[in-house]
């Protein structure tokens, strides 16, 4: 019994210690996020009272008002698009048969090992040759493409789970494709959506160097690329810095706590064949 | 991956019981044939098409060229593949690479196996605590991590200052800027990312192996070493081989971290074929070079994709 107490001891104390390694650099984060701007240690004390007025700072003055709608914009459509369209796909893939159906889902699958660097340089001259750098479809529709190779494998996987019974039973009723589709799949998916939904906005909130390359005006910067301008600008204003930081990885941090299975799930599961 | 695997399986027990109803069952496609299939595929496909693979081909294309994105390009041949085996500069980055593979995938798989080891000996209280904890650097956007840890790798930032506090102030320096430490500070942020992914792996992967293996292990007498290396190990064979594909690619892909830690520099100390690939194109105007190291990375991430495949996964039978 007593090695089985000190083994215990001892394992609470490794994943303490590492969770703890873990934290440690966003804690020092968000506690030079609330010192005093004039303060210049980037260390980890704690921070004398709490500076709220450093977010409101970042927001003005870094413009992270107006960066933080334009990623807004750009994931929700990004996740939309993504998702209506890997669902029509994955569903064909998943439930139907057709010649050439393996090659054309094998090409989807190739796209999630594609690293970004293989596509970019082309891609920036073909959007501008069709001026659509410095738009939001600039980010919207490579950002889609990217995301799709995740979505397609994804929603397969579910497709293909679904009980053949379910499907010859629609059959018989009379309904057809489309409606099996929208009435019975779509509506019992909902595991299955909302892991694709936070992997895929996630993905999208936190890009940043189809960003830095599709965008050069400041008035479609997203956050990622506002907080690297940011630190470029004024980098000994940690505090400024650092709070600016904290505004871009609160929402994808918050959704994660709440639906953190489902992050895991889609980033082990999903990205498994990476 | 699910499914993959379960269509390899699936293949693979058509191929040893050929003739079965289940077998003949199990090979063809499923669903009913129909041609309309075409028209649920065609939008998501017009989309990849035009996004990713025209331009994947498009940079084949410009990597047999000479270009600076301007002026009329000239055709090059294989000279862009040539330079990136005989000029140091452009071999350099890939050396990096392989460095940063170490502190990536090496160390966090290592560092995880060896944990979990000691950690599954008992279930784990508190474990939904951990595991959020655990994997929370996965989350946060590269750029965040970036300025994170810049803070404490500044010359007066947190390491420093604990090297000063343990009497250490001789080792201190000013990480990112340091000719020799830079890669290695790089790195060491690449561990700290991705060790909770491994942990989290391995230790949800762990939980799934049958007690009665460790009960019929330690009844035989096999001491905690050995009861790694025969119960484990192979019971984690797949989650490795996941961890090892995510962290390598992720080792490979790290344009974010560098560009905002260190830009590749001091010099090119932590220049990588990510950063190299965005800094030819579109700083200093070597189109063609540009697009020959992208596709050479690519090459690169997945013939070490497809090794792990093999060898972790396939050894498995």
């Amino acid at each position: 019994m007593n090695t089985s107490r000190t083994e215990r001891g001892v394992t609470y104390g490794i994943l303490a210690l590492f969770a703890l390694i873990a934290l440690t650099p966003v804690a020092g984060i968000l506690s030079t996020a609330l010192a005093r701007q004039d303060s210049l240690k980037t260390g980890f004390a704690l921070p004398d009272g709490l500076n709220w007025h450093n977010f409101a700072d970042a927001w003005t003055r870094g413009h992270f008002g107006s960066y933080l709608f334009n990623s807004v914009l750009v994931a929700v459509a990004v996740v939309a698009a993504t998702t209506v369209l890997a669902t029509l796909a994955a569903y064909a893939f998943g439930t139907m048969r057709f010649p050439g159906s393996e090659v054309l889902f094998y090409l989807f699958v190739v796209g999630l090992t594609l690293p970004q660097e293989a596509v970019i340089v082309p891609l920036y001259f073909d959007l501008r040759h069709w001026g659509l750098t410095d738009t939001y479809w600039g980010l919207i529709l490579p950002q889609t493409a990217q995301s799709l190779a995740f979505g397609v494998f994804w929603m397969r996987t579910y497709f293909r789970n679904t009980p053949r019974s379910l499907l010859e039973a629609a059959r018989i009723d009379g309904a057809t494709h489309w409606s099996t589709l929208t009435r019975i799949l779509v509506p019992m998916g909902r595991p299955a959506f909302s892991t694709l939904t936070v992997i895929v906005f996630m993905w999208t909130w936190n890009e940043f160097l189809m960003a830095l390359v599709m965008v050069s005006d400041e008035a479609h910067r997203t956050v990622p690329l506002g907080l690297a301008f940011f630190q470029g600008q004024h980098s000994s204003d940690t505090a400024l810095l650092a709070a600016a930081a904290t505004l871009i990885a609160l929402p994808v941090v918050a959704v994660y706590l709440l639906l953190q299975r489902r992050f895991i799930q889609g980033m082990l599961t999903g990205s498994a064949k990476e | 991956m699910s499914a993959l695997t379960g269509r390899e399986t699936g293949a693979r027990r058509a191929a040893a019981a050929p003739g079965t109803r289940r077998a003949r069952h199990r090979r063809r496609a499923p669903g009913e044939p129909r041609a309309v299939g075409y028209l649920y595929v065609l939008p998501a496909l017009a989309v990849f098409g035009v996004f990713l693979l025209w331009p994947l081909a498009q940079t084949g294309w410009l990597s047999l060229l000479h270009w600076d994105g301007l002026t009329r390009a000239s055709w090059a041949g294989l000279d862009n593949y040539q330079d990136l085996l005989t000029d140091p500069e452009l071999r350099v980055p890939f050396a990096h690479a392989a460095v940063l593979l170490l502190f990536y995938a090496a160390l966090p798989v290592a560092v995880g196996l060896l944990l979990t080891a000691a950690l599954t000996r008992f279930r784990i209280r508190g474990m939904t605590f951990f595991r959020t904890v655990l994997f929370l650097p996965q989350v946060l956007a590269m750029v965040v991590v970036g300025v994170a840890w810049r803070a404490v790798l500044a010359p007066d930032g947190l390491l420093n200052d604990t090297l000063g506090a343990l009497g250490l102030s001789g080792l201190a320096r000013s990480w990112l800027g340091d000719d020799t430490w830079a890669l290695p500070a790089v790195g060491t942020i690449g561990t700290w990312v991705e060790t909770g992914l491994c942990l989290v792996l391995f230790l949800a992967g762990a939980q799934r192996i049958p007690r009665e293996l460790y009960e019929a292990a330690r009844i035989d007498g096999a001491g905690p070493v050995r009861e790694f290396l025969t119960v484990t190990l192979p019971g984690l064979r797949a989650e490795v081989a996941v961890a090892l594909t995510l962290t390598l690619v992720a080792a490979l892909r790290n344009f974010d971290l560098i560009y905002i830690t260190t830009s590749g520099g001091p010099g090119n100390a932590t220049s990588v074929p990510s950063y190299e690939v965005y800094r030819r194109a579109f700083e200093s105007g070597e189109v063609g070079s540009a697009s020959a190291m992208g596709i050479t990375l690519t090459a690169v991430i997945f013939a070490l994709t497809m090794v792990v495949t093999r060898f972790v996964e396939g050894r498995s039978r």
